[in-house]
């Protein structure tokens, strides 16, 4: 079965195309036009550069984030549609698993980190097993500090993987955390084990409607945290209709 | 790929909007005629922020577009390989909103082989007319009322436009908006004031009339300053004879002006559109002034009138015809504007 896959959840774009054979093609690119003048291009040259026309997909796999909503929008509702249109099903993985999955030799936990902006990071652990990993911990937004705090609590020798990581990495040194950083250009969410991932999960027809895809967003509108900190009587807002 | 396409009263048209707080699909075929038109309003999503909240909209959207695709195909009755274009509002809007469907229309686009067309959401208001009433005659005066925009656009063919005046501050819908929050009316404030004025006296307070005899241009922060002022003078006044008030100061300036448009380019109809056409008072006071000045006046249906996704799918009709297909590295353009003539 051909898995054609669309990452958008962090400043890159990544669109690979899989198979049973493993990645047949792969566009990434993490600077430049932003997502959506970038992603409907990519797609049309990664199926024509592998020859591969769009109705032989079996399925579409997408990155549910978390990472900057509106990227993973861009990402989500592309794949949606597409999915809709071939009527074929959908394959919702999120950005952490993508960022920890390349990691699944090395013998120790794996802190994936997206950054969140506003000094925040989204972020989950994850343990190697035999071909592939598995998440430990539910996927949480937090301060840099609550990161710290955690990766201090794990008490072992941690690998952090992700923008996050690489752009917080002085502040999660400096605490005396016990950690390596992965390699620079493992540091964005790709397609490539996206496909990988997908494929085997669309073979065990774990596939679902587009519709039954749900973003993880992880963080509510700002407007709603407002709202709710003052529905809760909490001071700082300004009176006034 | 579908052979190269002709643009004619056969090509069916997937419309795709997603600017502001509506999600909506329509198909219309060859530019007029409606086949399916289907639209999701988000308005209780964010009344009680008092107004439409970006993330909370670009959220929706995305839930909620495949649904309206879906029944917009179904209603039609039709299958998806009849669809010859795809086309989108790309601008002007909210730009996380329009992301989610500029990025579904190219991915849909894409996947069927056809012809993506990128919409001004401004240019598919002036088109909203023609689908209801196709004999239209050019040149053509469309005020367009809503939250976002009060103008006066003079239509002289296809894609040929003039503007003949707009508003120097508020939009008529945003005045409606504030006034409504400051008397503690509900959100959206165009309905609640009309609500309300029923019960009001519009002759109660002489709010003015600002730029009443003055060009076309309006404006409307004035007025709003004048009620507040007003309101906090006389603690005790009717909220529904301020209401009334208010409406009317708004009614006359838009009535007026629009009269002097037409009148003053020679036009051949007078069109209104925009979410505040909606406005009961504004209807009724247009089609008399139409008639007092030898007008053509047309008043399409409200849900013609409010953001819908069939004017975006004739205006995109017009587009491909006129210019061929968006290249599909487009993207949202959240300031754009109506293309004018030189
Ligand atoms: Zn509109």
């Amino acid at each position: 079965m051909l898995i054609l896959g669309i990452e958008t959840a962090t400043q890159q774009v990544s669109v690979a195309i899989g198979g049973h054979e493993g990645v047949l093609g792969l566009f990434e690119v993490s600077r430049g036009r932003r997502h959506a003048e970038t992603l409907t291009p990519a797609i049309e040259f990664v199926c024509a550069q592998a020859d591969v026309r769009i109705d032989e997909f079996g399925a579409i796999a997408v990155d549910v984030g978390p990472g900057l909503f509106t990227g993973m929008r861009v990402g989500l509702a592309a794949a949606k549609a597409m999915a809709q249109a071939l009527r074929i099903p959908m394959v919702g993985i999120s950005s952490l698993d993508l960022l920890a999955f390349p990691l699944r030799h090395a013998d120790r936990t794996i802190a994936a980190v997206i950054d969140a902006r506003k000094g925040e990071v989204f972020y989950a652990f994850y343990k190697p097993v035999p071909g592939g990993v598995q998440r430990v911990t539910e996927p949480v937004v937090g301060r840099v500090d609550d990161l710290v705090a955690d990766l201090m609590a794990r008490g072992q020798h941690v690998v952090c993987v992700g923008d996050g990581a690489l752009r917080y990495r002085d502040d999660i040194a400096s605490a005396g955390v016990h950690c390596d950083f992965a390699e620079q250009f493992l540091q964005y969410p790709s397609a490539a084990p996206l496909v990988q991932l997908a494929h085997a999960k669309a073979l065990r027809e774990e596939g679902v409607n587009p519709w039954e895809v749900q973003p993880l967003y992880l963080r509510a509108p700002d407007a709603q945290i407002n709202w709710s900190t003052r529905a809760s009587g909490a001071p700082g807002q300004g009176g006034g209709r | 790929m579908k052979p190269p396409l002709v643009v004619d009263e056969r090509t069916l048209v997937l419309g795709i909007e997603t600017s502001c707080d509506e999600t909506a699909a329509a198909l219309v075929m060859g530019g007029y005629d409606v086949v399916s038109s289907a639209v999701s309003t988000q308005v209780d999503l964010h009344a009680q922020f008092g107004g439409v909240v970006p993330e909370i909209a670009s959220r929706a959207h995305l839930d909620l577009l495949n649904p309206m695709i879906a029944q917009a195909v179904v209603e039609a009755g039709v299958g998806e390989e009849r669809i010859d274009a795809v086309a989108c509002t790309v601008g002007p809007g909210l730009v996380g909103a329009l992301l989610v469907g500029v990025s579904a229309a190219k991915a849909l686009a894409l996947t069927w082989g056809v012809p993506f067309v990128g919409v001004n959401h401004m240019e598919a208001h002036l088109y909203a007319a023609f689908l209801e009433d196709p004999t239209l005659e050019f040149p053509l005066v469309v005020m367009l009322v809503s939250g976002g925009h009060t103008m006066l656009v003079e239509m002289q063919g296809h894609g040929q436009y003039r503007m003949l005046g707009q508003t120097i501050d508020d939009a008529a819908g945003e005045a409606f908006d504030k006034v409504a929050r400051f008397l503690g009316l509900d959100y959206p404030g165009g309905p609640a004031i009309d609500r309300e004025a029923v019960h009001g006296d519009p002759e109660a307070i002489a709010f003015p009339r600002a730029m009443l005899h003055d060009g076309l241009d309006f404006s409307f922060s004035g007025l709003k300053t004048a009620v507040m002022n007003y309101v906090r003078k006389h603690p005790d006044v009717s909220t529904a004879d301020v209401a009334a008030s208010f409406q009317a100061a708004v009614v006359d300036v838009l009535v007026a002006k629009a009269r002097r448009a037409a009148e003053a380019v020679g036009a051949r109809g007078l069109v209104l559109g925009g979410g505040v056409a909606a406005n009961s008072l504004l209807r009724e006071r247009f089609l008399g002034e139409c008639a007092t000045a030898g007008i053509r006046g047309f008043l399409p249906s409200r849900a013609m009138c409010t953001d819908n996704a069939a004017m975006i799918a004739a205006a995109g009709w017009h587009r491909l015809r006129s210019d061929g297909p968006t290249a599909l590295d487009a993207g949202a353009y959240p300031n754009l504007r109506l293309p004018l003539l030189a």
